[in-house]
C-alpha cells in the first residue's frame, strides 16, 4: 500500500520546480521558499512512509518495483518507466531528500538577497527530482536520464551568476567534462543490452554470473566504461578538473550538488552494479588505484589552496576517492557508509563556509579571514565538529566510515591501498585544520571596513542539524562487534554475491567454448577478519589524524611564519599549488587543438567550401533566372504568342 | 433530315480560317476591344467545327457542346468587359501595350 507512493517522491520536487520556474516571480520570495522547502519536506516524508512500507514487505522479498508505464517498446526491447525500492535505494533516498531538505532551508536564508531567487529554487528542485530519478530508476536508461538531468542542473547552477564570465566558463567546463563520462556510460548501457537483451537492473544483476565469464573481456569492457562514466560524474582522475571550478556556483549548490549528492552518483552506480564489478578483478584493481590516487592527489592540492571553497572541493574529490577505493576492494558497504557520513559532514562544512562567506560579505580568500570564532560561534562550533569528523577523530561518524574503508583496503586489498588511504587521511586532517585555523583562529585579517556577523537562524539551524547527524551518523556502522553494523545488515540483500557459483558458471562457459579455465580456488578461501587488526588500525589512524591536526596547529597557530618559510621557492610546492598543471595540460592537449581544429573547420571548410558551394549554387540559379527574366516582357500579347507557339509546337510533335 | 450538299472539309476549312484570323487578331492588334472580339471569333470557329462534326457523324452532343461554349462565351464577355472597364479606369486608354506591368 505505502509503496504505491514511490513514484511521488521524485514528483514532488518536479512540481515544486515547475511552480517556481513558471510562477516564481509572481508569487513572491516567501512563497517560492515555501514551495521549494515544502516539496522537499513532502518528498522526505514520503520516503519515510516508503521505508515503513518496505519493512512490511513479506519475508524474503527485498525489491519492490513499481512500473508507472511502458516508456517505449521496439521489437523485443522494451523499457519501463519504473521505480525500484531496495535497501540501497532507500539509503540514497534518505540522503538525497534529507540532506536536500536541510540545504533547501539553508538556501532560503543564504539566497535571500538574490533577485533570481525563484530561478535558483526551480533549478534546485529540478536537481533533486533528477537525482531521485537516478537513484530510484529500475533500469539503466532511467538512471541515465537522471544522470543527465543532474548534470544539466549542475550546469545551470554553476552558471547561476551568468553575468560573470568565470561562472559561465566553469559551467561549460563541468558540462563538457561530464559529457565525456556520460558517453562512456551510454556505451556501457548499449553493451549491456547487447549481452543481456535487457537493461533492467534486477534482470541484469541476476543474469550477470550466468552470462559473463569471470575476468572475461566483455565484463571488463562494460565495467571499465561504467567506471569512466563514474569518474566523470564523481570527479575522479582523470576527469576531476571540473569540480574545483564548479565552486563558482552559490554555496548551497556546492553543498548539495558538488558534495553531498550528485558527485556520489558514480559511487552509487558502482555499488548498484556490484554484480558486474565483482566479475572483473582487473576493473576492481583500476577502481581502487584511481580512487586511492585521487584521494592523495586531491588532498595534496587541498593543502595549498587559499580559496575556502576550493579547499573543500578538493577535499570532496579526495573523499570520493576513498569511496571508490572501498568499491575497488569490494567493500561496498564501507563505500556507502562513507558516502552517507560524507554527505552529512561535507554538507555541513560547505554550508559553514557559506555562512562565513555570508558573514564577511562575499570574501572567499582565507588569507583575508582569521579570528572569526568570536563573531560567529554557531558556525564555528558546527564547522569544528565537521572538521573533526572528516579528520577521523573518534567517536564522530567520519572516524567509523573512514576506518572501515582503511580496514577493508588492507584486508581485502593490499598494503599499497592502505598506504594511500592512511597518507590521504593524514593530509586530510592537516588541510582541514589549516582551514579551521586560518578561518576562525589567530588574528583577524578581515578588511577593517567589513564587520563580520553571525548568520540568521534559518542558516544556522541546518548547520546544527547537520553537525548533529555528522556526530551520530557513525552509529550506522559500529565496528568490531559482529552483527552491530546496521548498514552492513541492511545492504546485505543488494550486495549478496555468490562467487562460487559464478565461478562455476564461468568454468562451464569456458569449457563450452573449448578454452581452459584457470584455477580460481584461491579466490574462494574465506578472508580472515581479525578484530585485533581492526582495533590496532583504529588506534593507528586516530594517531595519524591527531598528528595531522597537531601539524596544522604548529604551522598555523604557533608559528604562522613557518609555512611561508618552508614553501618559498620549492618547485614541489609550486607544482602542487598549481594543481600539478593538469588544467594547463588538458588545455594544451585537448582544448586548444579542439579550438584550433574547429577554427580550421569553420574558416576553411565551412566558410569557404560549404558556404561557397551553397552560395555558388544560388548565384548560378540567379544568373539563369535573370536570363529567363527577359522572356517576361509584361505585354499580354507576347504571352498569347507563347501560348500559340507552344500549341503549334505541340501539334508538330504529335503529328 | 436532309442530306447536306456541303462536304465536311469545307466546314473545317472555314473553322480553321476563322480560328487563324482570331489568333492573328489577338497577336497583332493593340486595341483591347478588338483583341477581345478576336477571342470571340476563335470561340465561334470552334463552334462551327463542333456543329459540323455533329452533323457529319449524326450525333447531337456536338450541338449541346456548342451551346455550352456559347454560355461560357457569354459569361466570359461579361467578365472580360468588366476587366476592360476596370483597366480603362486605371489608365484612360484601350491600347494593350500600355499595360505592361505584368512582369517581375
Amino acid at each position: 500500500m505505502l509503496l504505491k507512493l514511490t513514484c511521488m517522491v521524485p514528483l514532488y520536487p518536479l512540481i515544486g520546480s515547475i511552480i517556481n520556474g513558471f510562477f516564481g516571480l509572481r508569487i513572491g520570495k516567501k512563497a517560492v521558499g515555501l514551495v521549494a522547502c515544502g516539496s522537499m519536506a513532502l518528498s522526505f516524508l514520503t520516503s519515510v512512509l516508503i521505508y515503513a512500507g518496505y519493512l512490511l514487505l513479506p519475508e524474503g522479498q527485498h525489491v519492490y518495483e513499481q512500473i508507472v508505464w511502458t516508456w517505449f517498446a521496439v521489437g523485443d526491447f522494451s523499457v519501463d518507466f519504473g521505480f525500484q525500492v531496495d535497501p540501497l535505494t532507500l539509503v540514497m533516498m534518505f540522503v538525497v531528500t534529507g540532506v536536500g531538505l536541510i540545504i533547501h532551508v539553508y538556501a532560503v536564508g543564504y539566497m535571500r538577497e538574490e533577485f533570481s531567487y525563484y530561478r535558483f529554487f526551480a533549478y534546485f528542485n529540478l536537481f533533486v527530482s533528477a537525482m531521485l530519478l537516478l537513484v530510484m530508476g529500475n533500469n539503466f536508461l532511467l538512471m541515465f536520464i537522471g544522470w543527465e538531468g543532474v548534470g544539466l542542473c549542475s550546469y545551470f547552477l554553476i552558471g547561476y551568476y551568468f553575468e560573470k564570465k568565470s561562472a559561465c566558463d566553469a559551467g561549460t567546463k563541468a558540462f563538457i567534462v561530464n559529457r565525456v563520462g556520460d558517453f562512456a556510460f551510454l556505451l556501457a548501457v548499449m553493451y549491456i543490452f547487447n549481452i543481456f537483451g535487457s537493461i533492467d537492473f534486477t534482470e541484469v544483476m541476476h543474469a550477470a554470473p550466468e552470462k559473463l565469464i569471470y575476468g572475461g573481456e566483455a565484463v571488463t569492457i562494460i565495467t571499465m566504461l561504467l567506471f569512466v562514466g563514474a569518474t566523470g560524474k564523481s570527479a575522479q582522475i582523470p576527469l576531476y578538473t571540473w569540480l574545483p571550478d564548479a565552486m563558482e556556483g552559490p554555496t548551497p549548490v556546492s553543498a548539495l550538488i558538488h558534495a553531498a549528492t550528485m558527485v556520489t552518483a558514480g559511487v552509487y552506480m558502482v555499488v548498484r552494479c556490484n554484480a558486474l564489478f565483482n566479475l572483473s578483478p582487473l576493473t576492481m584493481t583500476v577502481v581502487a588505484f584511481v580512487g586511492g590516487g585521487t584521494a592523495i592527489m586531491a588532498a595534496t592540492i587541498g593543502m595549498t589552496q587559499f580559496d575556502i571553497k576550493r579547499v573543500l572541493a578538493y577535499s570532496t574529490i579526495s573523499q570520493i576517492g576513498y569511496m571508490f577505493m572501498a568499491c575497488g576492494v569490494g567493500a561496498y558497504t564501507a563505500a556507502i557508509f562513507h558516502l552517507v557520513t560524507h554527505a552529512f559532514f561535507k554538507a555541513c562544512l560547505f554550508l559553514g563556509s557559506g555562512s562565513v562567506i555570508h558573514g564577511i560579505h562575499g570574501e572567499q580568500d582565507m588569507r583575508k579571514m582569521g579570528g572569526l570564532k568570536k563573531y560567529m560561534p554557531v558556525t564555528y562550533w558546527t564547522f569544528l565538529i565537521s572538521a573533526l569528523t572528516i579528520a577521523g577523530i573518534p567517536p564522530l561518524s567520519g572516524f567509523f566510515s573512514k576506518d572501515e574503508v582503511l580496514y577493508h583496503s588492507l584486508m581485502d586489498g593490499n598494503i599499497a591501498f592502505w598506504g594511500m588511504g592512511i597518507s590521504a587521511a593524514l593530509l586530510t586532517a592537516f588541510y582541514m585544520f589549516r582551514l579551521v585555523f586560518m578561518t576562525f583562529h589567530g588574528e583577524s585579517r578581515v578588511d577593517p571596513s567589513v564587520h563580520p556577523h553571525e548568520s540568521p537562524k534559518v542558516m544556522t539551524t541546518p548547520l546544527v542539524v547537520l553537525a548533529g547527524l555528522a556526530t551520530v551518523g557513525g552509529m550506522l556502522g559500529v565496528p568490531l562487534f559482529h552483527g552491530w553494523h546496521i548498514l552492513h545488515n541492511w545492504l546485505q540483500p543488494v550486495l549478496h554475491f555468490d562467487l562460487a557459483s559464478a565461478l562455476q558458471h564461468s568454468e562451464h562457459m569456458l569449457h563450452a567454448a573449448g578454452r581452459h579455465a584457470p584455477s580460481w580456488t584461491h579466490l574462494l578461501e574465506p578472508k580472515e577478519h581479525s578484530g585485533w587488526i581492526e582495533f590496532s588500525l583504529m588506534v593507528f589512524s586516530t594517531i595519524v589524524a591527531v598528528i595531522g591536526v597537531a601539524g596544522a596547529y604548529i604551522f598555523y597557530i604557533k608559528q604562522p611564519h613557518l609555512p611561508a618559510k618552508f614553501t618559498a621557492g620549492q618547485w614541489g610546492f609550486n607544482l602542487v599549488q598549481n594543481k600539478y598543471y593538469v588544467d594547463e595540460l588538458y588545455d594544451d592537449v585537448v582544448v586548444k587543438p579542439t579550438v584550433k581544429g574547429s577554427n580550421l573547420l569553420w574558416k576553411e571548410c565551412d566558410t569557404k567550401a560549404i558556404d561557397g558551394a551553397v552560395n555558388g549554387t544560388a548565384k548560378a540559379i540567379g544568373w539563369f533566372s535573370r536570363q529567363a527574366q527577359t522572356l517576361q516582357s509584361g505585354f499580354v500579347r507576347n504571352y498569347a504568342l507563347f501560348i500559340v507557339v507552344g500549341f503549334v509546337s505541340l501539334l508538330l510533335v504529335m503529328f | 433530315m436532309f442530306e447536306s450538299t456541303v462536304p465536311l472539309p469545307h466546314y473545317l476549312m472555314l473553322s480553321a480560317t476563322l480560328f487563324v484570323i482570331g489568333i492573328v487578331g489577338v497577336l497583332i492588334r493593340r486595341n483591347v476591344i478588338v483583341v477581345f472580339m478576336s477571342i470571340e471569333i476563335m470561340l465561334n470557329a470552334v463552334n462551327i467545327s463542333l456543329v459540323a462534326f455533329d452533323h457529319y457523324m449524326n450525333l447531337s452532343s456536338g450541338q449541346i457542346f456548342s451551346f455550352m461554349v456559347m454560355c461560357v462565351a457569354a459569361a466570359e464577355v461579361s467578365v472580360g468587359l468588366a476587366i476592360i472597364i476596370a483597366l480603362h479606369r486605371n489608365k484612360p486608354t484601350v491600347n494593350l501595350d500600355e499595360f505592361n506591368l505584368l512582369k517581375w
